[in-house]
């Protein structure tokens, strides 16, 4: 799998078996969230059981990166793996109230309380 | 408006570039505060004029980057009952008012979230054709009682 791109906001991928840990920096909205998505899907390809993606970075995150994680979360139930995000700030946390998805994806405080 | 925000309107004309959307949010951020909004409504106010600007860049403009964008913020209202008024102005292929609302959200896809967030933030979203072409989209935020308010 080719490393993230740089203008990505996938900084890092770090791999735990089949998990896939996922830390995301920096805002994310119209201007990254195409590079973003591509991170996300381009995982998919080496089949993990487990993504959790780590938001603890991200300043600010706009429908057209929350539109990204629902691509994944689709993708990855399709593919039986579990999807959770951890270290949502109160911004990020408020466009999934808003939108209604923080009933929908499986939200943790931090990246252990995920694994575990 | 606060005397730190001045009384006049605030009017930002940008590029329909998405490299332009930090530096509106951040202005919009720091014209709520200074209107006086908390934390939550700050939040949801730039929210959503990030949603209508992204909105104009892919659907009004088709993600031509060189094209103008006017944002005008305003203090209205007497004391005890203010109000942000935003209006966002596009130059780009109308868009029929009726057409665009709110998508169901039990129907889990990507896309189409936008519209849902600036109805669900602001009080009101009102999108008109405007004058000598493009649409003129206005939105209007109360300010909470100073004894707090739900966000909504």
């Amino acid at each position: 799998m080719s490393p993230p791109s740089p203008d990505s906001p996938v900084r890092e991928i770090r791999w735990v078996d089949q998990t896939a840990v996922v830390h995301v920096v920096g805002d994310v909205d119209l201007s990254r969230s195409t590079e973003f998505q591509q991170s996300l899907l381009a995982l998919m390809d080496r089949k993990p059981e487990r993504i959790v993606v780590d938001l603890a970075g991200v300043e600010y995150m706009d429908s057209s990166g929350v539109a990204s994680l629902v691509k994944l979360l689709s993708r990855s139930r399709k593919a039986g793996a579990q999807l959770s995000l951890v270290g949502l700030g109160e911004r990020v946390r408020s466009i999934f109230e808003i939108t209604r998805l923080d009933t929908v994806f499986d939200i943790f405080a931090t990246i252990e309380e995920a694994m575990a | 408006m606060s005397a730190a925000a001045g009384d006049k309107p605030i009017r930002l004309a940008v590029f329909s570039t998405p490299e332009h959307l930090p530096i509106v949010r951040a202005a919009v951020e720091r014209i709520c505060e200074l209107i006086g909004f908390d934390a939550e409504h700050v939040t949801r106010v730039v929210l959503s004029v990030d949603e209508a600007m992204t909105n104009i860049i892919r659907h009004a403009y088709d993600g031509a980057g060189d094209r103008q964008i006017d944002v005008e913020l305003a203090a209205v209202g007497e004391q005890g009952c203010q109000r942000l008024r935003i209006r966002i102005r596009d130059y780009g292929r109308p868009v029929d008012p009726n057409t665009i609302r709110p998508r169901d959200l039990s129907d889990l896809r990507p896309g189409g979230l936008g519209v849902h967030i600036m109805s669900e933030c602001m009080d009101t979203v009102e999108y008109k054709q405007a004058e000598g072409g493009g649409t003129m989209l206005t939105m209007v935020k109360r300010l909470p009682p100073a004894d707090g308010g739900s966000a909504g």
